[in-house]
């Protein structure tokens, strides 16, 4: 599965990912709805975005989050009944909501973040996903 | 062993055929709807002796004044019966209600039913707090209520079915009435597809509730995981007795599929804020607190044991050798983990744990596969260690049958210990109990005793009546002394103790006999406050307590909420606020919770004035019915003190250390009689001075009465309500 990954010596802080992939999800500018959050942390850039983990999809009650083939964790909104037990429980704090829109989301590897960078501080990495949760 | 979720003997046979042979005695249509600010000011009312179905508005004085749940089934009782009314009178009425905030699927244990009707143990009101999918279902279907008065001629089901716009009454001659059998059929019977399995709930009881007083109610949801429905338990008061005396075989709630937002809720965003922190503290700190998400209740048996507090032969004592048999790391091993166990949408909490692939071992069902849900710390301590059994594959198996049979494990816990006891003591015996060898410890025996209630025979329909009968009838035989009888019996009011050892807590003997319903620890559990962390030393405080908490703890049952996540999650700063016990934090979310949905503001003390009101109502109506004065507010010995002379000696030390440095006596040389003596003087005069406190506090007079300034106070000053308690003042 291809997991994104930033790059704090590359990353300037411009958020360009952030409006990229609020644009994306919502056809929103803010930050709140991105699924990418990118902070300072003493001195150093911090990526909160998700790394498919799946441990979303343990907690929810519906069967609205499963793994996708290609290994992506995905939120099927039909399903969905907003509980945010997913947003609760992210390990990485990367399943999120906003403020008008129901269902949470997260990042889907779809990688417009990593073609708005700038500093082509973001990528997208191949990586395992057998004996993830599914 | 590792144990499959997915497996189990299906039960469900030719569900079509079952339905084809249904009747239609009774159907209407009506508008489905969905509830604004958590109301949708709409009722149903089902009176099934003379087949009427109708909607019944809610007016704006409900809502202030009994705000929902069991303030408003207590209000439509109260209207539809008479002093003189019994539990199997046909206008006894059997009323679900969830709530304003029933339903809601971001803060956790908000899907609960509570369940109201008069009582066959205790003919009084009985309130229940139940998981299970049917109300929050029912309430998006349009509902607030469902009350059901009357009695069926023949065996019937209640469909509320919102996607068709119908309700029906329908008999319903085929369908196995017992709760794991009944919820599987008519789930399938009444979903459209596999999809919309979890769109449809059932309420049902077993074929035990026929021939008990102790009958509870099984409240279904699907379980998406094991592709199976899982139940709940309106347990305690005998609510499926009195829906099995209507010839109810089972409600049938068929809903929409569940959004996120059906509440049509004031604040959204203020709602799903607080929702998101408390999933977070659950991530954060269960592991580190009560374990409920891996354990559920069950893991507080070694600790209530480690504190001598785990009910142990009928309350005679406080812990065993035994308990690490059917502890917490037992049923960590034995509850299949990593799935999602909420009893509805949202529940991070996730406590309705499940034992998986239990194999039966007696009566009908020898032979099955099949799901357990729990057991529960209640039922492990009740039907575990309260009877001396200390395997966890017959507490599974009493367990399984409790449920299927719908019966309270509770009081099917303590009245098996009462028998066990009585048989210990030659009270009972092979030719009294039709030779069935009702011994502490012995689980074939119990189940024995279950199998006699299901099929309506032998012992099982005495032991069946419940534990002040049985007191009753042993003593009027002359097989036992009243006294005695009287003193190890534990019931109040009639209805059987949970599984708490109160005799070191006073405020514990006052949190559960100076209840409303009956010794329930629901309305207060302070144990640990009084006992371990001795945060309520003086009578007066005790009294506070046992205002604040139980009012407190009201609230929950007027909203459709649990209480589980107020206080078994703590924020991490918890112990260093000034009133830790009260989880000032969590209080305040229940502000906004009620805010955010209802749109009105609320803050601590209005939550309290809330409940309050609706408390004293309770008050008054168990007057009205007969009781809810100081007599029937007493605990048996048992609950006080030590009743025996084994029990005196098993803790000599304690009870010898307490007579002379709270008596100044000195028990050198005195027999265990005298000291016994003693002891009972002191605490049973500890206690009256306890109910004099609470009395005082709670504005009742003495005798436990609620004055008129009190009912004015509280907005109860109702003329039909003055004029009960105008009788006793």
């Amino acid at each position: 599965m291809k997991v994104l990954v930033g790059d704090p010596g590359k990353c300037k802080l411009v958020h360009a990912c952030e409006a990229a992939c609020a644009k994306v999800l919502h056809k929103k500018t803010g930050r709140p709805h991105a699924a990418i959050r990118v902070d300072p942390v003493e001195g150093q850039p911090r990526f909160q975005v998700c790394n498919q983990c799946g441990e979303c999809i343990t907690v929810c009650p519906t069967g609205a989050l499963t793994r996708a083939k290609s290994g992506i964790v995905l939120l099927k909104k039909d399903l969905c009944v907003a509980c945010y037990m997913c947003v609760g429980f992210c390990p990485s704090l990367s399943m999120v909501r906003a403020e008008g829109v129901l269902p949470p989301f997260k990042c889907i590897s779809c990688g417009q973040c990593v073609k708005a960078c700038p500093e082509k501080a973001l990528s997208l990495v191949e990586q395992p996903h057998e004996g993830l949760p599914s | 062993m590792a144990y499959d979720y997915t497996k189990r003997t299906d039960l469900k046979g030719d569900v079509d055929k079952q339905k084809q042979a249904h009747k239609v005695l009774k159907e209407i249509t009506f508008k489905p709807a969905l509830p604004q600010r958590g109301y949708n000011d709409r009722t149903l009312y089902v009176n099934l002796t003379d087949l009427t179905i109708e909607e019944r508005p809610v007016t704006q004085q409900m809502k202030d004044k009994f705000i929902g749940g069991r303030g408003f089934g207590l209000w439509f009782l109260w209207n539809a019966t008479q002093a003189s009314t019994r539990w199997n009178d046909p206008e006894n009425e059997l009323i679900i209600a969830p709530g304003p905030l029933a339903g809601n699927t971001q803060y956790p244990g908000s899907g609960k039913s509570l369940v109201v009707t008069l009582s066959p143990m205790t003919d009084i009101p009985i309130d229940c707090n139940v998981g299970g999918y049917f109300g929050p279902l029912m309430k998006f279907c349009g509902f607030d209520a469902l009350e059901i008065q009357g009695k069926a001629a023949r065996d019937v089901i209640l469909v509320i079915d919102g996607p068709k716009g119908r309700i029906a009454i329908e008999e319903a001659p085929l369908e196995n009435v017992d709760s794991h059998v009944a919820a599987e059929v008519f789930t399938h019977q009444y979903a459209d597809d596999e999809k919309d399995l979890p769109n449809v709930s059932v309420v049902s009881a077993g074929r035990a509730a026929d021939h008990t007083r102790i009958g509870c109610l099984n409240f279904s949801w699907y379980d998406l995981r094991r592709k199976a429905t899982r139940l709940k338990q309106a347990g305690r008061g005998g609510t499926g007795t009195v829906f099995r005396d209507k010839k109810l075989k089972a409600l049938v709630v068929h809903g929409f599929p569940v959004k996120g937002d059906q509440n049509n809720p004031a604040d959204l965003e203020r709602i799903a804020r607080i929702g998101v922190k408390m999933h977070k503290e659950l991530h954060d700190f269960d592991d580190s607190q009560c374990h409920m998400r891996r354990q559920g209740t069950a893991h507080l048996v070694e600790i209530m044991d480690a504190y001598d507090l785990l009910p142990v032969h009928n309350f005679q004592y406080g812990n065993h050798p035994d308990t690490p048999r059917i502890n917490s790391q037992v049923w960590d091993k034995r509850f299949t983990q990593g799935i999602p166990d909420g009893c509805w949408y949202g529940c991070s909490m996730a406590c309705s744990k499940g034992a998986d692939e239990h194999q039966v071992m007696t009566g009908p069902y020898r032979g099955h596969s099949n799901t357990v849900d729990g057991p529960e710390y209640e039922t492990a301590a009740g039907v575990g260690a309260n009877c001396g059994i200390f395997d966890p594959d017959w507490l599974l198996e009493c367990n399984f049958y409790c449920d299927v049979y719908g019966i309270d494990t509770i009081s099917f816990g303590t009245l098996c210990a009462f028998c066990m006891e009585c048989w210990q003591r030659g009270i009972l015996n092979a030719e009294r109990t039709g030779g069935l060898e009702i011994k502490f410890g012995s689980g074939p025996a119990q189940l024995e005793l279950m199998h006699q209630m299901a099929e309506g025979r032998g012992f099982g329909l005495i032991a069946g009546q419940g534990v002040a009968r049985m007191k009753k009838i042993f003593a009027e035989k002359g097989w036992g002394e009243a006294q005695l009888l009287n003193d190890i019996g534990m019931e109040v009011k009639g209805l059987e103790f949970s599984q708490y050892m109160s005799k070191e807590s006073l405020a514990q003997q006052g949190g559960y006999s100076l209840t409303n319903k009956g010794p329930q620890h629901d309305e207060a559990w302070l144990i640990f406050m009084d006992m371990v962390n001795k945060q309520i030393p003086t009578f007066e405080d005790k009294a506070e307590a046992l205002f604040y908490f139980p009012i407190f703890r009201t609230w929950f049952g007027l909203n459709g909420l649990c209480k589980l996540p107020w206080n078994d999650i703590e924020p991490a700063d918890n112990a260093r606020t000034p009133e830790p016990a009260k989880v000032p934090e969590h209080v305040q979310n229940y502000c906004e919770l009620f805010a955010g949905i209802t749109g009105r503001e609320i803050d601590r003390h209005e939550l309290l004035r809330m409940s309050r009101g609706v408390y004293n109502f309770q008050r008054v109506f168990n007057l009205r019915q007969g009781k809810g004065q100081r007599a029937h507010d007493r605990p048996p010995y048992r609950a006080v003190g030590p009743v025996t002379v084994e029990e005196y000696t098993s803790r000599a030390e304690r009870y010898d250390k307490q007579l002379k440095e709270i008596l100044g006596v000195d028990p050198a040389g005195k027999s265990v009689e005298e000291k016994m003596a003693l002891t009972r003087e002191h605490r049973e005069a500890q206690y009256e001075k306890l109910m004099d406190a609470v009395y005082k506090r709670r504005g009742w007079t003495p005798n436990g009465v609620p004055t008129l300034e009190t009912l004015k106070e509280v907005g109860m000053d109702f003329p039909e309500l003055v004029a009960v308690v105008e009788q006793h003042l």
